[in-house]
């Protein structure tokens, strides 16, 4: 093995590389810890950039670390995510309580999207597993960041219960179905002649993946997590981890488990249904924006699962194309929402009464975000969602595809009625007008360059395809 | 760039111009001469698609151009117009053209306002310019959804409701057509090969029997719900009278007319043997909306809700033309679109005009405004003679075309439900000669009627460019009629080819 060979994991290496300057810079600067803010933004954004350049493809390790062009474009897709989440964190993280503790924040997300990294190029199950702990545990103690609020700490904890419950059932799936098929490499998994037990194997193996993507019924955690968490958290929550595991999941279902994929395609139909249908439901009830959000993305996690269903090429490509236009979308909402928590305190729907006479460029962002997450052109969301649809109606699961645009509808309801606070309802008290810093600012304008650009660009679409495989 | 494509820059430049406008005047102004602009673009196009035609051209559609979007799905930006949406496009751009001209005193958050209207327009000549069904699937979605700002935040009375109860349900027709577009999308390639979306090719295949049941239902209820079709019309009135004018006009005028376009030139054109087989099903649903559209008409007291339900009962019939499955009946079902549309533009646009005056909708609470208003109260009974089809206006020439469509069938089921939707005629004038007597004749009951003025500049261009269209067709209705029979030869062997 060369060197050269170790520039196959070059995401990896240079988020290893920032998140270390990052730990020097904590080391060496005084009681003023704004530099880090601009160190660890701009180390990220050259890191997502440096990410696009042409990259070689390999495996490394035997097998156990793989890397190609479809993953490097998931890996991208997430890398987004996370410089956007810095972006919008560094005022809260200006705020007097945090002060002290910037640097903090910035190595345990570097950290967790370093397992993200590698989780999406794990080649065996051994790594994945590594990975997704990487992935998870840094965020539980983010989730826990604002010490002086139990709702945080509250947050934090369940959190880590929830994921430390969630792997030991998917370890105990996983060493089921090592015992079963004799191997934990994605590309050897030989089930046949292994019977119900295998499907077993599957089936918990499954149930853990669901919770990270908080698929109804592992969803509890989520509303709860969502609105206790720093909202930049969960923002990073809603999009980066559950990118990631869709992402996974996607692989390995079409890679390990395709053998099974009766199986899957059984859960995945019934899973679907439930999903989209409660997190609907449960969204409309909503009063508090960061709950309502956690609901519109456990509904959004069921219309992925149409991408997955019948396991083609066309369905891989949807599913990546859709998670990276719910990147800048959903970021996008929770950016609003962030912001606007930050200077006013406020985040239950009544306050955004409104919102649009006093802040009109934050209403409009919010609103395109929202119709983005709904699905109405001209947005990206739009495209991201016909495109899931045509992959169902690919595999011919109509029953499924009609229930989920009835689950459509139900969802721009209620966005609609987010919008209907901001544009159309009178406050007496409305929130006032504020300036945003300029991070925020450059957040958003690069959420809706996306929005507005993805849908339009049909290269992004036919590059994500020819990536793509099917079964 | 293309004659079809500028159709669709002007309005975009247009809400542009409107954003970087500075006040009220700018905004209208630029409003009002970029869709001028839009409206003598539509006239030229007519007259080129004429010269086309005259010139041999015989291809179905003409200046169609295509350009690849998603390759891989092989999506294109495919666009090109026949007969039916040359017609459609100039009495859209008619409708929003006096639609500006109706809100020109908006005072609340005026620009959103017209950049509103103007993005609905656009994705309704969007709409009428698409091959493409995914392409005509986002003009669509996009013509439906400033709906809602423009009902919640400019509209009176229930307006949260209305617009909420609008948007979900055209949405929800939407939702129908995405399984409908799908399944054809999916079937489209029966040899193997590259699926596709363009309408023409689509028109080309021969789908089973089985698929087409099972589509049919979908792709026309779709575009059923927006063309007010019973039992979906209830977001009609709500929506309608809950409307500022303008929007009235354009959803009224133009939006429905979606319903029809599309039933007529997706549902039956691309899935005739199902056409055939479940017309009656729909045949009767519109011949309740026709009737019970006049109906509703006379329990009305509100004059927004008046005409609102007298578009569900024109609505319907468009429908129930459409159904006859004839050239006669669908040549005046595309009259009845377009004649429909201006005289429904007029009625709102005069009803926003008497109401900003009077400060009611209520009729018995009127009397005598042909005194104090002479020159709207004279529109309103043009308007009024031209929906009970006064011979001269272009109602008479879409319904008597249409009822003489109807009557070519021979069986007793389809004589007895075009009985039954003619008497709706007769319903229609009870209820205009009963509005027209009850608000514009009598005396002048109350005193502060005598401060009215009657029609600025502004409403008066609105009105009279709205009148010359529906006397033009009335008088002059064989060039728009041929314009459009011959469009509908596809359509026709489609369905008699079987």
């Amino acid at each position: 093995m060369s060197w050269e060979q170790f520039l196959l994991m070059r995401h990896e290496l240079l988020l290893i590389l920032a998140a270390v300057v990052v730990l020097v810079a904590e080391i060496a600067t005084g009681e003023d810890k704004n530099g880090i803010n601009h160190t660890a933004i701009w180390l990220m954004a050259s890191i997502t950039v440096v990410g696009f350049l042409p990259a070689p493809v390999g495996k490394l390790f035997g097998g156990m670390y793989v890397v190609d062009s479809l993953r490097l474009a998931m890996k991208n897709t997430l890398n987004i995510g996370l410089l956007i989440v810095f972006l919008q964190s560094a005022r809260w993280l200006n705020s007097k309580e945090n002060q002290g503790r910037v640097s903090e924040f910035y190595l345990l997300l570097l950290a967790s999207v370093i397992g993200v990294n590698y989780l999406i190029s794990s080649g065996n199950f051994l790594m994945f597993y590594l990975s997704l702990e990487l992935t998870t545990i840094p965020v539980a103690a983010l989730a826990a960041y604002e010490q002086y609020k139990s709702r945080s700490a509250e947050a934090g904890i369940k959190l880590i219960l929830s994921s430390a419950f969630s792997s030991g059932i998917l370890l105990f799936g996983l060493s089921i179905i090592y015992g079963v098929t004799g191997s934990l490499d994605f590309s050897l998994a030989v089930f046949a002649g292994a019977g119900s037990l295998g499907i077993v194997g599957f089936i918990f193996f499954f149930s853990g993946l669901a919770f990270k993507i908080s698929i109804v019924p592992f969803h509890l955690w989520t509303a709860d997590v969502y609105e206790g968490a720093p909202t930049n958290i969960s923002a990073y929550l809603s999009v980066v981890s559950k990118g990631a595991a869709v992402f996974i999941l996607i692989l390995t279902f079409f890679s390990f488990f395709r053998e099974l994929q009766d199986v899957w395609q059984g859960v995945i139909f019934a899973t679907a249904i439930i999903t989209m249908t409660v997190g609907n439901l449960f969204a409309i009830r909503q009063k508090n924006l960061k709950r309502f959000l956690a609901f519109s993305s456990i509904a959004q996690a069921g219309f992925i699962f149409l991408g997955v269903i019948g396991g083609s090429e066309l369905g891989m490509a949807a599913t990546v194309y859709f998670v990276l236009i719910y990147v800048f979308s959903n970021l996008a909402a929770f950016g609003v929402v962030n912001i606007v928590a930050v200077n006013s305190g406020k985040e239950s729907m009544e306050d955004y009464n409104g919102l649009y006479r006093t802040n009109p460029r934050l209403s409009l962002v919010m609103m395109l975000a929202l119709f983005s997450l709904a699905g109405i052109p001209p947005v990206a969301g739009f495209f991201g969602k016909f495109f899931l649809f045509t992959a169902a109606a690919e595999g011919g699961f109509y029953a499924l595809l009609i229930i989920a645009v009835l689950n459509a509808i139900i969802s721009l309801y209620y966005y609609l009625l987010v919008v209907k606070a901001m544009f159309i309802n009178k406050s007496e008290n409305p929130i006032s007008g504020f300036t945003s810093d300029f991070y925020t600012r450059l957040s958003l304008v690069i959420c809706v360059l996306g929005m507005i650009g993805i849908g339009f660009i049909g290269e992004i679409y036919d590059y994500l395809q020819s990536i793509s495989f099917g079964l | 760039m293309d004659l079809l494509t500028l159709h669709i820059v002007v309005p975009v430049l247009t809400l542009i111009g409107i954003a970087f406008a500075r006040n009220l005047q700018q905004t209208r102004t630029i409003a009002a001469i970029g869709m001028g602009i839009q409206l003598l673009q539509s006239v030229n196009l007519v007259f080129a698609f004429l010269a086309e035609r005259r010139g041999g051209n015989t291809a179905e559609v003409v200046f169609a151009k295509s350009i690849v979007w998603f390759e891989s799905l092989n999506i294109r930006y495919d666009i090109g117009v026949d007969g039916i949406s040359v017609a459609m496009i100039l009495l859209t751009s008619v409708v929003i053209f006096t639609g500006v001209f109706a809100s020109w005193e908006t005072k609340d958050l005026y620009k959103e306002f017209f950049i509103s209207l103007i993005l609905l327009a656009a994705g309704v000549f969007g709409f009428f310019i698409s091959l493409d069904l995914f392409l005509m699937f986002l003009f669509f979605e996009l013509a439906v959804i400033p709906m809602y700002l423009l009902i919640g935040i400019w509209g009176s009375g229930k307006k949260e409701y209305a617009a909420m109860k609008l948007t979900l349900m055209l949405m929800a027709g939407s939702a129908l057509l995405v399984v409908g577009i799908l399944g054809l999308y999916f079937n489209s390639a029966p040899g193997g090969g590259q699926y596709t979306f363009n309408i023409i090719e689509l028109s080309k295949v021969v789908f089973p029997i089985e698929l087409q049941r099972f589509l049919f239902p979908f792709i026309f209820i779709g575009f059923g719900v927006i063309g007010a079709l019973f039992p979906f019309h209830t977001w009609s009135p709500d929506g309608h009278s809950s409307a500022p004018t303008a929007v009235s006009m354009l959803h009224a005028g133009v939006l429905m007319k979606l319903g029809g376009y599309g039933c007529l030139k997706v549902a039956i054109y691309l899935l005739p043997e199902a056409a055939n087989e479940l017309a009656w099903i729909f045949l009767l649903a519109t011949g309740i909306s026709v009737i019970y559209g006049a109906l509703g008409t006379i329990a009305q007291k509100d004059l927004k809700y008046i005409n609102a339900y007298s578009s569900v009962s024109h609505c319907g019939l468009v429908l129930f033309a459409i159904l006859m499955l004839n050239k006669t009946a669908s040549n005046g079902a595309v009259l009845q679109m377009i004649s429909h549309g201006l005289m429904t533009a007029l009625f709102f646009a005069l009803i926003g005009m008497i109401y900003a005056r009077t400060k009611t909708r209520i009729i018995t609470e009127m009397s005598g405004i042909l005194k104090v208003m002479p020159f709207l109260s004279v529109c309103y009974v043009i308007a009024g003679l031209a929906s009970l089809g006064l011979p001269g206006l272009s109602g008479f020439v879409a319904e008597m075309t249409i009822f003489v469509g109807a009557f070519q069938h021979q069986d007793v089921f389809h004589r007895v439900l075009t009985i039954i939707a003619v008497s709706s005629i007769v319903v229609t004038a009870v209820y205009i000669l009963r509005v027209v007597g009850m608000i514009l004749m009598g005396p002048v009951k109350e005193e502060t009627y005598s401060a009215f003025s009657d029609a600025t500049w502004y409403e008066k261009v609105a009105t009279v460019a709205l009148i010359i269209g529906i006397a033009g067709i009335g008088m002059a209705p064989l060039w728009l009629s041929d314009m459009i029979l011959n469009s509908l030869d596809p359509i026709i062997s489609a369905i008699t080819g079987i």
